[in-house]
C-alpha cells in the first residue's frame, strides 16, 4: 500500500492546500495585521498606528450600540429557538409513537432553513410592510389595528422584528436535531417512569433533558455563534436602520470598510468580533460540559 | 352445554367492551388523545406560519402592482405571467440566474474533486503532518467569513490584475471552493474512513496505480457521501450572499442573491413590486426542487454535521 505513496499524496493535497492557504489562511492573517494600520485602501498611505484602532473602537458609540444588540440577541435567540424547537420535537415524537402527519411536519418545518437568507429577508420585509404587508393588514382585518406597527421602521421594534425572522427560519433545523436525539432514547425509560407515577414534566426533566444534553449543547453553541454574526439578514432587511436601532457588529464593520473605506478600522472590528466569538464558544463548551450519559 | 359458554363469552365481551370504553374515555378526557389533539393544533399552527409566507409570495408574484399595494390578502384577479418575463428580462434575473448557475456548477465540481482527493489522502495514508493538515482545515470551520472580507477584496483585485481578468467570476469560484473545503474535507474524511479497505488493497495488488484505485474504485464507492456533500454545497453556494456582495461589485456579473437585494433596494424608486416577487419565486424554485428531491439526505447531512462538528 505504501509503494510510491508520496507520488499520490503530494498532488492530491496540493490544490486544496493552495486554495485554502491563499484564500482563507492568508486573508485572516492579513486582517489581523491590517488592524494595526491606518489604511484607506491605497497601499502607499498605509501607516502603522499600533493599537489606535482598538482604542478608537472602545470609544465608538455606534460600535457599542451594535455590540449591545448582538449581546441581547445572544440571550434571546438561543432561549426562544431552543424552547420552541424542544416543544415541537416533544410534540412530534410523542413518546416514541410519532404524531400523525409526522413526515409532512418534518418537511415543512425544515424548509426555511435551506432557503436563502436573502429571499427570506426580502420576503419578510414585505410581510412587515406598514400598509401593504400581510401582517398589518391582517391585524387590521381582524380588528386588532392597535397591534399594527411600522415594524422595521420603528426604533422600538426593528431589531426584534428581525430576530423573529431568524427564529422562524431556524426552529425547524433544531427541531430535527432534537427529534433525532429523542428517538434514540429507549421507550422503556418512559414506560418505567410512568409506572412509578412520574408526570409528563418530570419525565421530560429527568429523562429527556439529560439524555438530550449533547444535542442541546450543540444547539446553544451554534445559535450563539450565529447571534454574533447576522450580517446578511440585517443587511437585507434594515441595513441597521432606523438610526442604528437594528445594527449589528458585522454590518457595522461592513459599513466602515466598504462605505467609509476605513479598512484598518474595519479589520480591528473584525478581530474583536473574532476574539469574542472564540471566547464565547470556549466558555459555552466549558459551562455546558456534563458527564456524558451512555445508554 | 353449548349455551353456557356462549353466554359466558358475551359477558366477557361485555366486560372487555366496557373496560375499553372506560379506558377510551379516560384517554379521551385526561390523557393521550387530548395531548395528541393539542400537539396537532400547535404543529399545524407552526406549519401554517411556515407555509403562509411562501404561499403569499407565490400568489403575490401573479398580481398587478395596485393589487399588491391595496389588496395584500386578495387572490389575483387574473394571473400576470408577464411579471415573470419582466423579472427575467428587464430586471435581469435571467442573466443573474445564468451567472449563478455557472459559478455554482463550477465551484461545486471543484469542491467535490479537491475535497475528495484531500479527504482520501487524509483518511487512508499515514504521513508526517497528516493530523496537522486535518486540524488546519477544521480551524476554517470556526472562523467567521466577515473577518477575511477586507483582505479578500484586495486579493481578488490583485488576482484579476495578475491574470488580466476583467470578469470577477473565476476568482469568485476559487473563493467559493476555498471556503467550502473545511466542511467538505471533514465530512468526506470520515466517509472514506468508513469504507472497507479490502477493495482498494485488492486493486493495488492487481497492479492498479494509486490514481486508478482512487478514480476507478474509491470514488464510485464514495458516491453516497459525494452526493450528500454535493447537495449541501449546491444549496450553500446558491444562497451565498456576503462573498459575491464584496468580491463581485460589477452589476453585469451579479449573482441571484445580489440581484434580489439590489432589486429590493431599487424597489423604493421604481415601485415594480410584482417583478420583485416574481424574481423571488424564480430564485426559490431551484432550492425547492433540490429540497424536495433530496430532503432526507440533506436533513441527515446537516444534522450529522452539527453533531460531529
Amino acid at each position: 500500500m505504501n509503494h510510491g505513496k508520496y507520488r499520490l499524496i503530494i498532488p492530491f493535497l496540493a490544490p486544496a492546500l493552495l486554495l485554502y492557504a491563499v484564500f482563507v489562511l492568508y486573508p485572516y492573517a492579513s486582517a489581523v495585521k491590517n488592524s494595526f494600520y491606518q489604511w484607506r485602501g491605497v497601499s502607499a498611505n498605509k501607516t502603522y498606528i499600533g493599537l489606535d484602532n482598538y482604542r478608537r473602537l472602545w470609544d465608538d458609540d455606534n460600535f457599542r450600540i451594535a455590540l449591545s444588540h448582538n449581546a441581547q440577541l445572544l440571550i434571546v435567540l438561543p432561549l426562544v429557538t431552543i424552547s420552541l424547537a424542544m416543544l415541537f420535537a416533544a410534540l412530534f415524537v410523542q413518546g416514541g409513537r410519532g404524531v400523525r402527519g409526522a413526515d409532512f411536519y418534518r418537511v415543512v418545518f425544515f424548509f426555511p432553513q435551506v432557503m436563502s437568507v436573502v429571499i427570506v429577508g426580502v420576503l419578510w420585509q414585505y410581510i412587515y410592510h406598514p400598509n401593504s404587508g400581510i401582517l398589518n393588514s391582517g391585524l387590521r382585518a381582524i380588528g386588532l389595528a392597535s397591534f399594527a406597527k411600522p415594524w422595521l421602521g420603528s426604533a422600538q421594534y426593528a431589531l426584534w422584528a428581525v430576530a423573529a425572522v431568524v427564529i422562524w427560519q431556524s426552529v425547524g433545523f433544531y427541531m430535527v436535531l432534537f427529534v433525532a436525539g429523542m428517538q434514540s432514547i429507549p421507550w422503556d425509560f418512559y414506560e418505567a417512569a410512568r409506572l412509578d407515577g412520574a408526570s409528563r414534566f418530570a419525565q421530560f426533566k429527568d429523562i429527556t433533558l439529560p439524555l438530550l444534553w449533547e444535542n442541546i449543547r450543540v444547539a446553544i453553541i451554534y445559535i450563539a455563534i450565529a447571534a454574533l454574526d447576522l450580517f446578511t439578514i440585517v443587511a437585507v432587511m434594515t441595513e441597521g436602520k432606523p438610526n442604528r436601532a437594528s445594527d449589528v457588529v458585522a454590518r457595522f464593520m461592513y459599513e466602515q470598510a466598504f462605505t467609509n473605506s476605513m479598512f484598518g478600522y474595519a479589520s480591528a472590528i473584525g478581530v474583536v468580533l473574532l476574539i469574542l466569538t472564540f471566547c464565547l464558544a470556549i466558555l459555552l463548551l466549558i459551562l455546558s460540559r456534563r458527564e456524558r450519559l451512555e445508554f | 352445554m353449548s349455551a353456557e359458554p356462549t353466554i359466558q363469552a358475551t359477558a366477557d365481551d361485555f366486560e372487555v367492551a366496557e373496560a375499553n370504553y372506560r379506558t377510551d374515555k379516560r384517554a379521551l378526557f385526561s390523557g393521550e388523545n387530548l395531548f395528541g389533539g393539542f400537539s396537532q393544533i400547535l404543529l399545524i399552527i407552526w406549519a401554517l406560519m411556515v407555509i403562509l409566507p411562501f404561499a403569499w409570495m407565490i400568489m403575490t408574484a401573479f398580481k398587478t402592482d395596485p393589487e399588491i399595494i391595496f389588496h395584500p390578502w386578495a387572490w389575483p384577479e387574473s394571473f400576470q405571467w408577464n411579471n415573470f418575463s419582466r423579472a427575467w428580462e428587464e430586471a435581469r434575473i435571467g442573466s443573474y440566474f445564468k451567472n449563478t448557475l455557472i459559478v455554482v456548477s463550477c465551484s461545486v465540481f471543484l469542491t467535490l474533486l479537491f475535497s475528495s482527493m484531500t479527504a482520501y489522502v487524509l483518511a487512508r495514508f499515514d504521513f508526517p503532518g497528516n493530523r496537522w493538515i486535518f486540524y488546519m482545515f477544521m480551524a476554517g470551520l470556526m472562523f467567521p467569513v466577515f473577518l477575511a472580507l477586507v483582505p479578500l477584496f484586495f486579493l481578488v483585485r490583485d488576482f484579476n490584475n495578475l491574470f488580466g481578468l476583467t470578469n470577477n467570476l473565476p476568482a469568485l469560484i476559487l473563493v467559493y471552493v476555498a471556503y467550502s473545503l473545511p466542511f467538505s474535507v471533514f465530512f468526506l474524511t470520515s466517509f472514506f474512513k468508513s469504507l472497507p479497505s479490502e477493495l482498494a488493497e485488492a486493486a493495488i495488488v492487481d497492479g492498479a496505480s494509486h490514481y486508478r484505485t482512487f478514480f476507478g474504485v474509491m470514488l464510485p464507492l464514495a458516491r453516497p457521501g459525494l452526493l450528500a456533500i454535493g447537495i449541501f454545497n449546491v444549496l450553500g453556494q446558491w444562497n451565498q450572499f456576503i462573498l459575491p456582495l464584496v468580491l463581485n461589485p460589477n452589476p453585469d456579473t451579479y449573482l441571484l442573491t445580489q440581484g434580489l437585494a439590489f432589486l429590493a433596494i431599487q424597489q423604493g424608486y421604481q415601485n415594480d413590486y410584482s417583478a420583485l416577487f416574481a424574481a423571488l419565486v424564480i430564485t426559490m424554485i431551484p432550492i425547492l426542487v433540490v429540497y424536495i428531491l433530496f430532503q432526507r439526505k440533506l436533513e441527515a447531512g446537516l444534522t450529522a454535521g452539527a453533531l460531529k462538528g
